[in-house]
């Protein structure tokens, strides 16, 4: 070795990678200046992989130093730079600034202008803003994480040693544990959109998380307390929102599919918003039809089977009576397209045996439900090798993670 | 105390300064030099990358300085040999890392990693229940030197400082908020610290240098003389540039006005105290002529018991870092030669 230490004068980064010109568009928000939002734009200049977080901390760096933006590890594992990139909730970290100017460019270019369109950073949705990219968490994330008792409910005793579990009872529960609590789910929520009480895809996928670990208690409370309130599990509308944008791949929206099965199917809760008939109708109907019969989902919803209609409940009058508003405003809106799908018995047939197929699957669902966990099993792209062929069955392991 | 032990990681992700899990390692990753070669054979032969952090980071950093790595200033971390199945179940997240990151599928190629600063072993000096010469200023944590790690940590050991003496410090400190009526601090000190940060905030833009170069250069000073090798000229050096960036840290200006989430004036403030680290780092590498755990002097390589078996200690007085010396805690384990 030699003594001079000049010789590992490596630039801090060490790339070699060629420097491009990016333009940052910018929503800024300064909360004590008494003015509203406004655009700026900064012209950074970096290697295309590195991040949007990057080019952020160059341009607060060179040019304004009170551009706000929380970041903390820039490798995706502390959550605190979730912004959204060209109207996509995500971490500013995650986001190679090559890839998102390529993405802000990917129409061709219709004004005619022929300038590059600029990388747009905006904070997240659903959340107040406090300052340019920065977010109240506070206010709507962690509220709602806190409402669904985010800690484990054991048996009261403390053993003496941990408490020892089968890896294997904690495979269903690993993708949820990878959640990093960045907010890009809730940000991209839209059922938070059109109702802020909604609980949310982070704490939902958060409750799941103990209600699927074998060492809490509380399972049925749990899950009776989220069907119960009308902002809970059935509140959410499959939009997959919250999929496309988790940068950890938690899928939140799977976690609440996940809630509502071990409520209404496995623990039988009866939900006082219909959630679980209703979901059941759309499962009902399919199977019978092959296809959505929309003219039998109310009746189906709030009077399920023949025993139901011959002797309807109470509620299920108040239920269909009440849901003549949300008829109407469909028809109005254009959303019901055509009025005969509103009339029983002219819902067309699939054709040839399609429907003995639809029904197949369903057989086959019912022989098969267990849950392949992605998150394990993991990579799509992984060609099965000889030493793999046990791959289909995971095994993880559940000890604390190394602490580097 | 210890404030010269700054380990360097062997593994952190080219170009991004991150980290490569040491598990990766551990599952039986290889390193190799540009020509292929698994060249820990050269430097530990029987624990091979399995070699503490000092070993392995020095291994590595040899290699690149003698022109055995590769053009971007690296070595390469290959986890193909791992098992598939392993490495899907057991470092997930470099995978990720590796995808994200680097655009490298680990599971069929290797990646490019150097040693990255990581962890500083110094720290404010505490007893074991986290408290210091001060009555009632505790710390924990990575900021604390409590001085289980000596000269050098051991992997996942900080949780050491988090888990155990975190929660200790925390445990002595509620106990003692029991027993004495909370500090009151006089409105001339809040005056005070008011005026320092109306000052920074109030700084002409344009009279000195902006908060971020000054940083820049600090962290790039410190990267290249007081890192894995060392030595007297390198850490003089460092030092001289660490006392002017001090200097023109008292005329440098933010752009930050407001009074909501200003992190130009927190960073500014922190530069201050790096500044100060930065300083103690230089003046006990400088001090410490031995080798020890994470400090190399490549003009001293030897270990020095004799002389250098007790810890430096710095107290900041007006011109400096003052310095004196303290015993080391040997209980079970005795300090021996490390060979592999």
């Amino acid at each position: 070795m030699s003594a001079e230490p000049e010789t590992r004068a490596e630039e801090q980064g060490g790339s070699t990678a060629p420097q491009e010109q990016y333009t940052l568009k910018v929503r800024r928000f300064k909360p004590d200046s008494g003015e509203g939002p406004y655009w700026q734009e900064f012209e950074v200049e970096l290697d295309p992989t590195l991040s949007v977080l990057d080019g952020l901390l160059q341009a607060k760096d060179r040019e304004d130093g009170s551009l706000s933006v929380r970041c903390s590890c820039r490798a995706a594992i502390c959550g605190s730079c979730g912004v959204k990139i060209n109207g996509q909730s995500t971490l500013a970290c995650l986001t190679q600034i090559g890839e998102a100017h390529e993405f802000a460019n990917r129409r061709p270019d219709e004004d005619g202008e022929g300038e590059p369109k600029p990388v747009v950073v905006e904070p997240m949705g659903n959340m107040p803003v406090l300052k340019d990219l920065v977010t109240d968490m506070e206010s709507t994330h962690w509220t709602k994480i806190r409402r669904v008792t985010p800690w484990l409910l054991d048996d009261g005793d403390p053993p003496e040693r941990e408490r020892v579990v089968p890896p294997e009872s904690m495979v269903d529960i690993t993708q949820t544990i990878a959640c990093i609590q960045c907010g890009a789910c809730v940000s991209a929520c839209l059922s938070m959109e059109a109702d802020p009480d909604f609980i949310g895809p982070a704490a939902l996928a958060k409750a799941y998380r103990f209600v699927g670990d074998p060492r809490d208690v509380e399972t049925r409370e749990r899950l009776w307390d989220l069907a119960q309130d009308p902002h809970g599990i059935y509140d959410c509308t499959h939009c997959f929102a919250c999929v496309d944008a988790c940068p950890k791949g938690v899928a939140p929206m799977d976690q609440i599919m996940r809630l509502r099965r071990a409520a209404g199917h496995d623990e039988e809760i009866k939900d006082k918003n219909n959630g679980h008939n209703h979901e059941a109708a759309f499962v009902n109907i399919i199977e019978k039809k092959g296809t959505l019969d929309e003219s039998l989902l109310l009746q189906e919803s709030y009077a399920p089977g023949v025993a139901g209609k011959l002797i309807p409940k109470p509620s299920a009058l108040k239920g269909l009576l009440g849901s003549i508003p949300t008829a109407i405003r469909g028809l109005r809106s254009g959303k019901m397209r055509s009025l005969p799908k509103l009339i029983p018995g002219i819902h067309p047939k699939l054709p040839g045996d399609a429907q003995e197929h639809v029904k197949h699957i369903y057989e086959h669902a019912e022989e098969h439900r267990e849950e392949v966990n992605l998150y394990i099993t993991g990579e799509e792209d992984v060609v099965p090798e000889p030493d793999e062929e046990e791959l289909s069955q995971p095994e993880v392991s559940t000890g604390p993670k190394e602490n580097e | 105390m210890d404030m010269e032990m700054i380990q360097y990681h062997p593994t952190t992700l080219a170009g991004k300064g991150f980290l490569i899990t040491e598990g990766a390692r551990g599952e039986g990753a290889h390193l190799l030099n540009a020509n292929g070669e698994r060249f820990m054979e050269t430097y530990a032969p029987n624990k091979m990358e399995l070699a503490s952090r000092d070993v392995v980071s020095r291994a590595e950093q040899t290699e690149i300085n003698e022109g055995r790595g590769f053009p971007d200033g690296t070595v390469a971390l290959d986890i193909t040999v791992v098992p598939k199945k392993r490495i899907h179940e057991a470092l997930r997240e470099i995978v990720l890392v590796g995808r994200d990151f680097a655009g490298v599928d680990i599971t069929r190629e290797p990646i490019h990693i150097k040693p990255g600063n990581h962890y500083t072993m110094g720290g404010v000096k505490t007893d074991i229940d986290g408290a210091t010469e001060i009555p009632g200023l505790y710390a924990a944590g990575e900021a604390a030197c409590v001085s289980v790690h000596g000269g050098n940590r051991l992997g996942a050991n900080s949780l050491l400082d988090t888990l155990i003496f975190g929660r200790r410090a925390g445990v002595h400190a509620a106990a003692r908020t029991k027993r004495v009526e909370p500090a009151r601090p006089s409105k001339a000190i809040l005056a005070d610290e008011q005026a320092m940060i109306d000052g920074v905030i109030g700084r002409e833009r344009g009279s000195g240098r902006r908060v971020s170069e000054i940083r820049k250069e600090l962290g790039e000073t410190m990267d290249k003389y007081v890192a894995v090798f060392r030595d007297e000229q390198g850490i003089q050096s460092a030092l001289e540039t660490v006392r002017r960036l001090k200097e023109e840290a008292k005329t440098f200006y933010i752009d930050d006005r407001g009074t909501v989430f200003n992190q130009d004036v927190l960073g500014a403030l922190e530069l201050g105290y790096m500044l100060d680290n930065a300083e103690a780092a230089c003046v006990g590498a400088l001090h410490r002529k031995e080798s020890r755990g994470a400090q190399y002097r490549t003009d001293f390589p030897e270990r020095n018991d004799d002389e250098w078996l007790k810890h430096i200690d710095l107290k900041m007085n007006g011109d400096g870092p003052e310095i004196s010396y303290s015993d080391v805690t040997i209980t079970e384990w005795q300090p021996m030669e490390r060979t592999y």
